[in-house]
């Protein structure tokens, strides 16, 4: 199947906010630094949800949801627990599929293409996921990025050929300082935020064009947080990064977009400035200053 | 966990029990120990008396079992002159083959339950794997002697081969190609149920990592699953191999019960030529308790069995050790 | 570091397939020996089921067996019925309390950590013994002077041989299962459970009387039932230790007792016997005795499969 590659729009992104003296920019976390340094105003479409509801037997978890997933912004998925936000993830890479009684209705698509008509296998290379809980496989650190990789190769790759790309991938991950002097080390005695990036980097080593975290640092102490933040603000020039994410101050720390869902709805969807600044629906301004969570 | 200290009463009691418990753990221990003690101690004459040429091989072993036995009447001097070889060459043949053939065998089977069997076909397959795990060994015998035999007499084993080897041993049925499939279908499904507990016990998380990263059903579950549960591999062989070393009634039934040591140069016949492993020559024998000499050569093969089951434990264990290196609870 | 030039959008170039023809190959062949599995073991149970259909008959429920050349003079097979149930419900009686015992010790106790591991490794290898091993040993003791009130003696040689003897080795057989399945039930008990038995101040012993042992029934109850059906499905000890005699042969003439000392046969050596590879050689009672032997085999399993089903009905969450 020929491969178009996606048109490129100009978007217009917002300007980062000057400095102007005695007037601080309106936001609910004092403190917290937003929007980080881009390298590029670019952002290029990648995948559209288009009115998709995902039903559990009969209760509609995600309902009648739309929004464009693009590379070069973060989306941020916020809302309470159970409000659908997961599902609609796992809906992005097909995972619901292995629920039996799940359904689903709409569209979505990957760069111009439905995603139900591509090889679950094939789409999920492309659209690759990291999740709450860090699951390296019980292997060492050089093996967990090297079962990826040798998945790319049409033929097996020799173990040096190997070597020099997954130092590649570890190292794009911010990992290969910290475990290069033994890459033969278990992956499960790392500590539980270098097994997050662990995961991150085999994400990365399939060579996305979209990238799902599922609550990644929920479970990790602020350092290994701040540590992976400050990643994901790095990789969203190369994929599209969509995060869901129950701790506000996270999803106004890194995300250029936010979606804020609530019992299955979007609510509002729109640029984090404005949903955290002037939220236009009611109830994302409850949510987000707080009256509800 | 224990209780926090209380009063004295309390602590008596609890040490009276762990005490009772104890002597009955000690007691169980004692009695193992003797027996393992008892059985080499009457095993010893017959070692003593040929050394490493027990092992070995060299005349017809059916013939010195019955010099041994007639040489028990006390008027006589005991003979002991045995070489037990063939015994052990149809006990390595049948127990090995069947082993590896059951391994892979099992091992598709057991992924094939636990990942890829539609739910009807997953529900009537657990069961039924449970229940031929408990049919006991003399059933299969039973079975082997009126269906298997007869059918690999008659439709497998021709004239010529019959007539090629007549002058060494005579062909029927009763063979080691018998005992080797009806082992293997005796064997399968204690590893098959085995393996489909461990393969079920993997974290599902490592399942679905491997999925989401765009890796195919297949692979995720051979690479992850089976490499995860390689412990479990190791455990279920082990105990598979152990219950087809001893197993005495079923091959007593169907291997054919002449001491003969099948010959790998006879090509395609090697297969149905009859032999009789270690556990049954035993169970043929144990008439012949009464005469000393005859004991003291049972109780030696029953001691060649006792070892070899508790060297398959060790290596059960030495193997499944490297494997906690990574993590995979072994 | 200019803005102007997006970097180009980024697609997958065509990588490799995401199945393998080693995978399809691989997947194709799980399948097959699935149902190949299935076939074989279809094979199996229905041609049991009708033979034994075939010659299974009422009345061989109830009459003694004889030796005979034909299928009217050989009787039908009530002893060796009983002697099943008989064997099976000694050895059980046995193997039952001793391995509650280890394992609540092992589970509960387990002081010093050496004679845990020790004990542990040992009822491992105790699975792992072949059943004439241990008949052989059976001999041993029994045949001995100073255990000769358990069985026949007869000249001042102990026969050795008797339901006593049986079913004391036959407990050796079941010991590991009853172990091993108290020891499932009483680790799968959460901590809590025992820590708030513990903070209202009761004794270790009478936690584990009064909760822990009633909780993990089912798991004792299912292990217990499954170590009656390797009890009764084993030949090689009766064989050895029972005498295979066709009827009960009491020794002395104290009602119960004398049987109990005194030699049988039960339906595994039974079967064994009228095998055409054994001394009677009547297949058509062998195949009902089968029948039988695997009815009842059945019934345990299925009853062990309810009884553990309800059991995980009590999960604790």
């Amino acid at each position: 199947m020929e491969l178009k590659p996606p048109p490129v729009r100009r978007l217009p992104l917002d300007p980062p906010p000057t400095a102007v003296a005695g007037r601080a920019p309106a936001s609910p976390f004092t403190g917290a630094a937003h929007a980080r340094a881009r390298s590029s105003t670019f952002a290029i479409d990648r995948m559209q949800v288009d009115d998709v509801l995902v039903a559990y037997g009969q209760k509609p978890a995600v309902d009648h949801v739309s929004l464009p997933i693009r590379q070069g912004e973060v989306l941020a998925l916020i809302g309470p627990s159970g409000c659908g936000k997961t599902t609609l993830l796992r809906s992005l890479n097909r995972l619901t599929e292995l629920t039996t009684t799940a359904s689903q209705q709409g569209r979505i698509t990957l760069d111009g293409a439905d995603i139900a008509s591509l090889e679950p296998t094939a789409l999920r290379r492309r659209v690759t996921m990291v999740f709450q809980q860090p699951n390296p496989f019980p292997m060492s650190v050089f093996d967990n990025v090297a079962y990826v990789l040798r998945e790319q190769a049409a033929r097996r790759p020799k173990r040096a050929a190997l070597d020099a790309k997954v130092r590649e991938v570890l190292a794009h991950a911010g990992l290969l300082d910290e475990v290069e002097h033994d890459l033969r080390h278990p992956a499960l005695r790392l500590s539980g935020g270098q097994q997050q990036r662990l995961c991150i980097a085999r994400a990365l080593a399939a060579d996305p064009e979209v990238l799902l975290l599922d609550e990644p640092c929920s479970a990790l102490d602020p350092q290994s947080t701040q540590v992976i933040e400050d990643l994901i603000v790095k990789l969203r020039e190369e994929v599209a990064v969509v995060i869901v994410t129950h701790n506000l101050q996270q999803a106004y720390r890194i995300a250029d977009y936010v979606a804020f869902m609530y019992l299955g709805e979007l609510v509002e969807y729109g640029s984090a400035t404005q949903v955290f600044g002037s939220p236009r629906e009611e109830r994302t301004k409850e949510y987000v200053s707080g009256a509800f969570g | 966990m224990h209780p926090p200290p209380a009063n004295a009463k309390r602590r008596d009691a609890d040490q009276r029990a762990a005490r009772m418990l104890g002597a009955l753990v000690a007691l169980v221990l004692v009695v193992m120990a003797a027996m393992v003690v008892f059985v080499f101690r009457e095993a010893w004459p017959s070692f003593s008396h040929n050394g490493l040429h027990w092992f070995g091989g060299g005349g017809d072993v059916d013939h010195q079992i019955q010099a041994i036995f007639t040489s028990g009447d006390l008027k006589q001097r005991p003979v002991y002159a045995f070489h037990a070889w063939p015994l052990l060459w149809s006990t390595l043949l049948i127990t090995g083959t069947a082993v590896v053939i059951a391994f892979v065998c099992s091992l598709f089977v057991a992924v094939f339950i636990v990942e890829f069997a539609p739910e009807w076909m997953r529900a009537v397959l657990e069961p039924v794997v449970r229940l031929l795990a408990s049919v006991p060994s003399v059933i299969f015998g039973l079975i082997g002697v009126l269906v298997v035999v007869p059918y690999i007499g008659n439709h497998i084993i021709s004239e010529h081969s019959k007539a090629s080897v007549a002058h060494i041993v005579s062909l029927s049925g009763y063979s080691m190609l018998a005992a080797i499939v009806i082992l293997t279908v005796m064997i399968a499904p204690i590893m098959i149920a085995v393996f489909v507990d461990g393969l079920r016990a993997v974290p599902r998380g490592w399942l679905e990592g491997s999925l989401a990263l765009g890796i195919n059903d297949w692979r995720t579950f051979w690479k992850i699953g089976v490499r995860t549960a390689r412990p479990v591999l190791v455990a279920g062989t082990v105990l598979a191999t152990a219950r087809a070393l001893g197993e005495a009634i079923m091959l007593s039934m169907v291997s054919g019960s002449v001491g003969f040591s099948p010959n790998p140069a006879d090509g395609l016949i090697f297969f149905v030529e009859p032999s009789r492993p270690l556990a049954a020559t035993i169970l043929k024998n144990t008439e012949e308790l009464t005469s000393p000499p005859m004991r003291h050569t049972l109780f030696a093969i029953a001691a060649v069995l006792l070892f070899s089951a508790a060297m398959l434990s060790l290596i059960g264990w030495a193997v499944k050790q490297p494997m906690k290196r990574y993590g995979v609870r072994a | 570091m200019s803005a102007s030039a997006a970097a180009a959008p980024k697609i997958r170039v065509a990588s490799s397939a995401t199945w393998r023809l080693r995978d399809r190959i691989g997947l194709g062949f799980a399948w097959l020996l699935g149902l190949l599995f299935c076939a074989i073991t279809a094979a199996i149970v229905i041609y049991l089921l009708v033979q034994g259909v075939k010659y299974v008959r009422p009345n061989l429920f109830v009459t003694h067996p004889a030796a005979g050349f034909d299928e009217q003079e050989t009787g039908g097979f009530l002893d060796p019925l009983i002697g099943t149930f008989l064997v099976g419900a000694m050895a059980m009686a046995i193997a039952f309390p001793v391995g509650l015992g280890i394992g609540v010790w092992l589970s509960e106790f387990g002081r010093p950590f050496a004679l845990a591991r020790l004990t542990e490794s040992t009822v491992e290898m105790i699975a792992g013994i072949p059943s004439i091993v241990l008949a052989l040993f059976g001999t041993l003791i029994f045949q001995s002077p100073a255990l000769g009130f358990l069985s026949r003696s007869a000249g001042g040689v102990v026969f050795g041989r008797s339901f006593f003897a049986a079913a004391a080795m036959l407990s050796f057989v079941a010991l590991p299962l009853v172990v091993g399945s108290v020891r499932e039930g009483l680790q799968a008990i959460p901590g809590h459970v025992r820590e708030a038995s513990y903070a209202v101040g009761k004794t270790k012993a009478a936690t584990t009387r009064r909760i822990l042992l009633p909780t993990a029934r089912p798991s004792i109850v299912t292990g217990a039932m499954l170590g009656f059906g390797r009890v009764i499905g084993d030949t090689a000890i009766i064989v050895v230790l029972l005498g295979a005699t066709l009827r009960f042969d009491g020794a002395g003439s104290t009602p119960l007792l004398g049987t109990l000392r005194g030699t049988g046969s039960t339906l595994t050596t039974y079967i064994l016997q009228n095998a055409p590879t054994g001394e009677g050689n009547q297949p058509t009672k062998a195949y009902a005795a089968a029948f039988v032997l695997l009815m009842i085999v059945l019934a345990l399993n299925i009853g062990a499969g309810l009884v553990s089903r309800q059991g995980k009905a009590m999960r604790w969450s």
